[in-house]
Formats: structure tokens, sequence, C-alpha cells
């Protein structure tokens, strides 16, 4: 992990090209909402100006806070996570118009409270590092939440997912803010165990397998992972939650063996999920040919006509039919864009979704400590599979599963828990980003000793 | 950390990667397949944009009988039948969640626009800005013929079951073509969708099969209107108007203990009779002798000659209607042989086949190939394609063979039973038929005509299939001919 080549550069706050951006973002956000109007009413909807500036102003609280409390963080992030919220927030409003909803206003409240989240995390939790005292804490929170949805009165079951829980007239999807949870709790108890977990076993072919007694981590995970598709029927949570854990070990500890290991795991939990479960069994078979089980593959159907139907620049904001599809606001939101604004559009969601995990990515290459490196590692990663799940799911690219497109889909646990994320990756960017005081001593000690020493 | 980090982005490089390359899989390379509505009936997406484009309209002689109207609701045309039942089996419907029927099936390229024919008139719409229109179709029909026929058929009780067609005998243009009991295909059409599934359910369960079309699709013996194909063959085989054929009281049917017994059970006028006389009261005794004397496979040719066993009217086919193949059966044993020759046992014939038989005796033997579409136009009505007459069969008895049973025919309907066609000052050629599918219901009458009869411009036949009336008034001459005159009067007259 030398930084050598690190150690010269020192990275520029870059804080006026984010205003910049995210100025754009707003265009994209606030223009997409004019054009929802255009599309379905003839005009540009009455309460832009309420609406745009509301949005303006949360995306003005959020560049101001990162002005004071992580001025060398990441300019891209914030400006993308704008666009994909801004994006979000028209569809909704577009579907809600045709099917007389009103999810757009609660998303919006939900955004708001992500915001508030996201300034909280910033102004809270100057160091990052100082999570890695919660790491135990986090992963039994995070367990207590991905049971909650099965004590009997709170849980409920949604399209034969038992994925929510619902308290008075609140519901919620704890699996949303688990994923964060998990995150850091693995990042935390990797730092301190990777070393153990990373030496070597029995050499087969290229690899080295890990030792037989270093499996009962991963063991532990599998069955977590396992425990989450049998009882909870959450397929995509469960694939989210073990590739996040196998990613992260890998990165911790450098083996590609536990790669090996993990990915055997995962196939023969897979096969046993897909022969026990009823319910994978119909997401598999209407993958494989949805036309020949089409109502059962109705959704996924009425999504893929939608995508065609919008060819190469989409009907126009407004000009389609995506309400046809079911969950088009929510789970099936991408295939609206496929709709209305194309391949085009939907390319660019995918290249914005790419962005984040490439700016989570090289924020952990840049990162000076361990836990932080996984920190950010594990964000991006989370980020990158969900996206993949989701995304693959609805345009046939392999089995649907139900979980949420970050930013887009109307449902609060999710909004919420992203803005969190993205606020997590940008402390941890501001951390890595930041000139190191030791740069200026120009004292020679290897980086990861110090931060060894200011772990314990 | 840092190499595993590197490869993880390779990794998440090439997820994107897929999905990228998937998306555009979805959306451009399949993009075609999947908004075509006969690959997927169910891509409502499509079917809404075609519910609510300008279609073309369907003309019968420069009327519309299917037009789309401006509409206020969330599609912006509605397709309307100005006059639904009469033209219900041609026009078929055009509903969203049913699909279409009818020529609304058939030429849906030409009516909604998509047509090959009309693609530089879709590049001009796109350059312009303007939305997609479908080009016209005009029919074959003759409005006075058709009302004529529908008329003729409603007289007869609003349930009855029947079928009227008619031809242009020297180029096979069909001129009316009716079917009772119809449907309105308004009801379809409507985006009361609700109401219109709900209709479509209670046509479909109707007891009395509203949306079959008799014309085409519904095949039942033709009784002694055959012997109008069996007199084709005996003429080919040589015999004349004037040859002699047993008229007495009954026929030995050989193999078999059963005589062959006439209409009445009297006898036709004599042990011998000419042929003309035994058309003239359409002897059975005559003509199943006739029939053992032929033989099944002189009969079956002259059949075929005239369309049976064959399928070529596509004009209509759609889901649920298409040409039923007329049947002369194969492999008969004698009993069969002559049973076959006065139009019983397995024969059976389409109203539309037993029109196309007295259109080619009309058209001095050549059997012109009946069809429905005229002409398919441009939205601004110029004219495309217009469909040139096609023979069936040439000769399917020579043109002199054709005038003899032209006359033999005339003698029907002057002194015969079918007098009930007859027309003041005009020479109509026409033979009666009642014939029996069942011992224990009730028969069918058949007539089946054209005219005038030294130059003819109409063929018709009548099928009423079930008229609600006393056995003993079931007849061909006393139900269908006054039909049939009254189509003939309608294209004659004119």
């Amino acid at each position: 992990m030398s930084e050598s080549a690190f150690m010269g550069f020192v990275h520029r706050r870059r804080r006026g090209a984010e205003l910049f951006l995210l100025v754009l973002s707003l265009v994209v956000g606030v223009g997409a909402y004019a054009c929802v109007g255009i599309g379905t009413e003839g005009k540009v909807p009455t309460d832009i100006i309420r609406y745009g500036g509301w949005l303006t102003l949360l995306i003005v609280a959020c560049h101001v806070t990162i002005r004071l409390t992580a001025p060398y963080a990441d300019p891209v992030l914030l400006p993308v996570v704008s666009a994909l919220n801004g994006l979000g927030l028209a569809m909704i409003h577009r579907i809600d118009h045709a099917r007389n909803t009103d999810y757009a206003s609660s998303q919006l409240l939900w955004m708001t409270l992500g915001v508030v989240l996201f300034i909280g995390v910033l102004w809270l939790l100057r160091d990052h590092r100082r999570l890695q005292a919660y790491t135990y804490t986090s992963g039994l929170a995070a367990i207590v939440l991905l049971l909650l949805p099965l004590v009997p009165g709170v849980g409920r079951e949604v399209l034969g997912a038992r994925i929510w829980i619902q308290v008075g007239g609140l519901s919620f999807q704890p699996g949303e803010v688990a994923k964060l949870l998990l995150v850091v709790a693995f990042a935390g108890y990797l730092v301190v165990h990777r070393d153990a977990l990373a030496l070597a076993g029995r050499h087969v072919l290229f690899v080295d397998l890990p030792r037989g007694r270093d499996l009962g981590p991963i063991l532990v995970m599998w069955l977590i992972s396992l425990g989450v598709l049998v009882f909870q029927n959450d397929l995509g949570s469960s694939l989210l939650f073990f590739g996040l854990f196998l990613v992260m070990l890998y990165v911790a500890t450098e083996r590609p063996g536990w790669l090996v290991v993990g990915t055997a795991m995962f196939i023969g939990g897979a096969y046993a999920g897909y022969l026990a479960v009823a319910h994978v069994r119909v997401r598999v078979e209407g993958w494989l040919d949805p036309f020949g089980h089409a109502s059962a593959a109705f959704q996924l159907i009425q999504g893929m006509y939608g995508m065609a139907w919008g060819g190469l620049v989409g009907r126009g904001l407004g000009e389609g039919s995506p309400y046809l599809t079911p969950l088009s606001w929510s789970d099936f939101i991408l295939p609206s864009f496929g709709e209305e604004l194309g391949l085009t559009g939907v390319m660019a969601i995918i290249l914005l979704y790419a962005l984040i995990v490439e700016r989570a990515l090289r924020t952990a290459l840049v990162c000076r400590d361990a836990f932080g490196k996984l920190l950010a590692v594990g964000l991006g990663v989370v980020f990158a599979l969900q996206v993949f799940v989701v995304i693959g799911g609805v345009t046939r690219l392999i089995p649907l599963t139900g979980l949420t497109t970050p930013f887009l889909s109307a449902g609060g646990s999710s909004l919420v828990a992203n803005w969190a994320i993205i606020a997590l990756l940008l402390r941890v960017s501001d951390h890595a980003r930041r000139p190191p005081p030791e740069m200026l001593a120009a004292e020679s000690d290897d980086a990861d000793a110090t931060q060894v020493v200011s772990l314990r | 950390m840092n190499k595993p980090i590197r490869n993880l982005s390779v990794f998440c490089m090439v997820l994107f990667l897929l999905l990228l390359a998937n998306a555009t899989f979805l959306q451009y390379w399949q993009a075609d397949t999947l908004s075509s509505l006969s690959a997927h009936p169910d891509n409502r997406r499509i079917r809404d944009l075609q519910f609510s484009r300008e279609r073309g309209a369907i003309l019968v002689d420069g009327k519309a009988i299917a037009q789309s109207v401006k509409s206020k609701d969330r599609y912006d045309y509605q397709r309307e039948y100005p006059q639904g039942r009469e033209y219900a089996q041609i026009t078929g419907y055009f509903s969203r969640d049913y699909g279409e029927g009818g020529i609304e099936a058939t030429q849906d390229a030409i009516l909604s626009g998509s047509d090959s024919r009309l693609f530089v008139r879709r590049v001009i719409d796109l350059v312009g800005n303007a939305e997609t229109r479908g080009g016209n179709v005009s029919l074959t029909i003759n409005a006075k013929a058709q009302d004529a026929a529908y008329n003729g058929l409603r007289k007869l009780g609003n349930n009855v079951q029947g079928a009227v067609v008619a031809i242009e005998p020297s180029t096979g243009k069909i001129l009316a073509m009716v079917s009772n009991p119809g449907y309105d295909p308004n009801v379809l059409a409507s985006h009361d969708f609700a109401a219109a599934g709900k209709a479509k359910e209670k046509l479909q369960q109707a007891k009395l099969q509203p949306m079959l079309n008799r014309a085409i699709g519904l095949r039942l013996p033709p009784g002694s209107t055959f012997k109008v194909v069996t007199t084709s063959a005996a003429l080919k085989a040589g015999r004349t108007p004037s040859s002699k054929v047993p008229g007495g009281r009954s026929l030995d049917l050989p193999l078999t203990t059963k005589n062959l017994q006439n209409e009445n059970g009297e006898s036709c006028g004599g042990d011998k009779i000419t042929l003309t006389r035994a058309l003239e009261v359409s002897c059975n005794v005559a003509y199943g002798w006739l029939g053992l004397k032929l033989g099944q496979d002189k009969l079956r040719d002259e059949a075929e000659d005239y369309g049976f066993n064959k399928r070529w009217f596509t004009d209509l086919d759609d889901d649920t209607n298409r040409q039923a193949t007329s049947v002369f059966p194969s492999d008969l044993d004698k009993p069969q042989t002559a049973l076959s020759a006065i139009g019983q046992f397995d024969v059976a014939a389409t109203p539309l086949q037993m029109a196309t038989v007295v259109a080619g005796v009309a058209n001095h033997g050549t059997v012109m190939k009946p069809y429905l579409v005229d002409e398919v136009q441009s939205p601004d009505l110029e004219p495309l394609d217009k469909t040139e007459p096609q023979t069936l069969t040439k000769d399917a008895i020579s043109p002199a063979d054709a005038a003899e049973l032209t006359d033999m025919m005339v003698d029907v309907v002057d002194k015969g039973t079918g007098t009930t066609a007859q027309i003041p000052g005009m020479k109509v050629a026409g033979k009666t038929g009642t014939a029996q599918s069942a011992p224990n219901r009730p028969p069918y009458a058949w007539f089946v005509s054209f005219a005038p009869a030294d130059d003819p411009k109409v063929a018709v036949a009548v099928l009423v299939q079930d008229a609600g009336v006393d056995r003993d008034e079931i007849s061909g001459s006393g139900l269908a001919a006054p039909i049939a005159k009254a189509v003939m009067e309608a294209v004659a007259g004119q």
C-alpha cells in the first residue's frame, strides 16, 4: 500500500467545480420537472418555482455543509446524486399524474429528510474512523433490523417479500439501512482480522485457498444471507449482503482464494434457494422465458415493452405510457426512463451510477487508512451491486429481484439511506484528499504505520 | 489493499458495461420485435397508439362503411360504422382489447398506414410533422345489392340464420355479402372497454353465433343447387339438354335396400324425361341415376373446377372467420355417389361457393376468382393498387355447354321450381335447393341464380339455414328465391 506516488500530490478542493456541476444538475432535475408538465398538460407546472426553489435550497444546503465541514471532499458525488434525485422526482411526478397518486410530494419530503441526515452526518461525524468503535454495535443493529420484518405485528409482506416493517402509519424497509450498517461492521471487523484471514491454506491450481479454521465469518454471513432469502423471500438483498461481504473480504485480505470459496458458496446457496423457495423459481422461470410465463412475468414484459417503445431517444417526458408497467414509479422506474428518455437517457443514468462507484473506489484508492479504504470500497460496492441487480433485473439481464433503484425509486427508506451513504463517502473522501499534516513535517514514516498507531 | 481495489474497479466496469450492452440490446436490437403487434399482441402501448391513430376508411361506392372520427377522450379517434349491422361481416371490427376482424384485420397495414405502399406518404408526413394517416380500402360491394340482400334476409326475422352472396360473373367482384344474425361492430370499437369486453363475450357465447360469417364460414349440404354442377359434368360428358334420363318414382340404389325418392315422392313426369325437364322439376331420381352413370371422379373433377376442395378466398381471413373449404368427398361407393350427385351425403358448400358455381356458368363456363377488395387508396384517395380479376378455372364447362345449361336454368325459373325468382322483362336463370343435414332438424333452403340470363351482371346464392318456420314451408323457392330476386333486381335493374 505504498502511497509514495501520492505523497507529492496535493488534492485541490474543487468546490467551485462542484457548484458549477450542481447548477447543471439542477437544470436537469428542474428541467425534467418542467418537461413533465409540458408533456402531460401542455404547460409548465404552476408550482415549478416552489418545487425548483425547494430542490435548489436542499442542494445548496448540502453544498454549503460540504464547504464548511468537508472542504476537500470529492466534487462530483453531490452533483451526480442531485441530478439522479431530481430525475427521479420528475419521473415519479409524471407517473403520479397518470395514476392520480401523490408519491412525488412524499418523495420530496423523504429527500428533505435524507438531506437533513446528510448534513447531520457531515456535521457530527468529523472523522470516519470514529465509526470503527461501533463495529459490533452496527453489526448487531444490522441483524436486528434484518430480523424486524419477521416479527409478527411489525413486519409486513409486500409482493411476496417480507422486507417491510410498519409502525403506526409509517412503513420502512430496514434492509436499506442495514446495508449501511453492515458496511461499517464489515470494515471494522476486517481491518482488525485481515491479517489472520489472509493466511494461506491449501494451494489449489493457481490460488491459495483460505484455511479451514478461518471460514467462520464467511459461513456466518452466508447463513445470514440464506436466511434473508428463505425467510424474507428477498433474493436481491441476500445477493447484495453476501456479495458485499465477499468483496470486502477480498480487498482486506488481498486473497483471491476468498472469492473462489465465496463464489462456490454463493452458487451452492443460490441453487439451493432455487430449489427450496418457490418465489425464486418463479423469478428465474420468468427471466428465462418471460413470454412463456406471461402472467408471472407481467411486470418484466411490460417494462421491456416500454423500453423497446422508447427506442433510442424515447417518447419524451410525459409522452409515453410508463404507467402501464406495475411499480413504474419504484422498482421499475428505470424502464419508465427507458420509455420516455430512450436508450440515451438510460445510458446517461447508468453512467451516473458508474460515476458514483468510480468516485467511491477512487476514494478508497487514495485513502490513507485501512478502515477508510474498506468503508469506501464497501459503500461503492454496495452501490454497484445494487444498481447491477436492480437494473439488470428490470432489463432482463439477470432474474428480477426486488431492490430499489438508488435515488430514483419512490421509497423513503432507500432514499434516506442512500443520502447517508453519500455523506459517509464524502467524509472519507474529504479525509483522503486532505493534505496530510505529516507531509508538511516531511516525516519519512510509512503512512500505514501511523495509521495503525491511530487505531489502537 | 490497492491491487484488489483496482481489480474490483475493473469488475465494476464490466458490470456497468453489461448493463449498457443489455440496454442497447433491448432498446435497439430488440425494439422492433417487441413493438410489433404480430409478435406481441399484448403490447398495449402499440395497441393504444394504433387505436388512437386516424385510420383509413372502408368504402362502398365511395361512401364510408367504416371511418375514424375525431374523439374527445384520451384517444384521438373513434372508429365508427355508420351501417354497422349490415356490413359487420365485411368490415369486421376494430377494438382495443380484442384485436380486429374482417377487412379491418386483413387490410390493417393499409388502414393503419404501415403498408409499404404508403411509405412515401409516411416520409412526407414525417417531414411535415403530420400524424401518420391510414389509406382507404374500396370494396367491390354494390350498396344497392347489399341493401337488398340484407333487407331480404331481415324480412324473414331478425334471428333468421342465413347468408347471401352476390358476384359479378365477368370479374368475380363480390357485390353483396350478408350473414344473419349479425352484430354491431360499433359496440366492440367503443372506448368504453368494459362494455366492449362484455359485448364481445356475449357475442362469442351467443347460441346463434352472430360473429360467424355464414357466407364464407358455414358449410352445409347444397342440396339440389348442386345439380347445376352435376348437369355441367353431364354436358361435359356428352349429354345434351334433350338427352333422356329416367324420371320415375324411385331409383334403386345399388348395394342397399333403400331407394332414392323424389322430394314429393311423385314421379318426375314419366319414366323417361329430358335432362331439361329433370332440372326444371329437380328430379332426384334422374340426377341420382346421372351420378351413377358419370361416376364419382367426373363429379368431383367438375366440382373442383368450380372451386370445391380448395381454399381461394382470403380477403376476410381473421381469428374467427375464414373461408371454409367446400367439400366434394372422395372414396365414395355407388349409393354415396348417387346421393352426392344431388348435393346430399357429405357434399358441403358455403354460400360463397354456390355463388361462384353459378357465376361460372353465367360467365360462359369460366370461373372467376371472387374478391372483395377492389382498390387500396392513399389517405387522399389517390389509387395505389387495383385488384385485377383472376381466373379460378378456365372453361369449367365449354361456352356452348354453358349456354345450354343457362337455358335449362332459365326454364327452372320460367316454369319449374324457381318461379318465385321471376323478374318481369328479364330472363333469369336459377336453381332451388332444399337440403337435409340430419333427419331431426329442419332442412336448409337454397337458391342460386343469375340475371339477365343473356348478359349476366350478377350471380347470387342465398342460404336460409333456419328461419324458424314450419317444416313444410321451408323451400328454396319460398324462402330464398325472393331474396335472390331482390338482389338481382338491385344490380341488373340499374
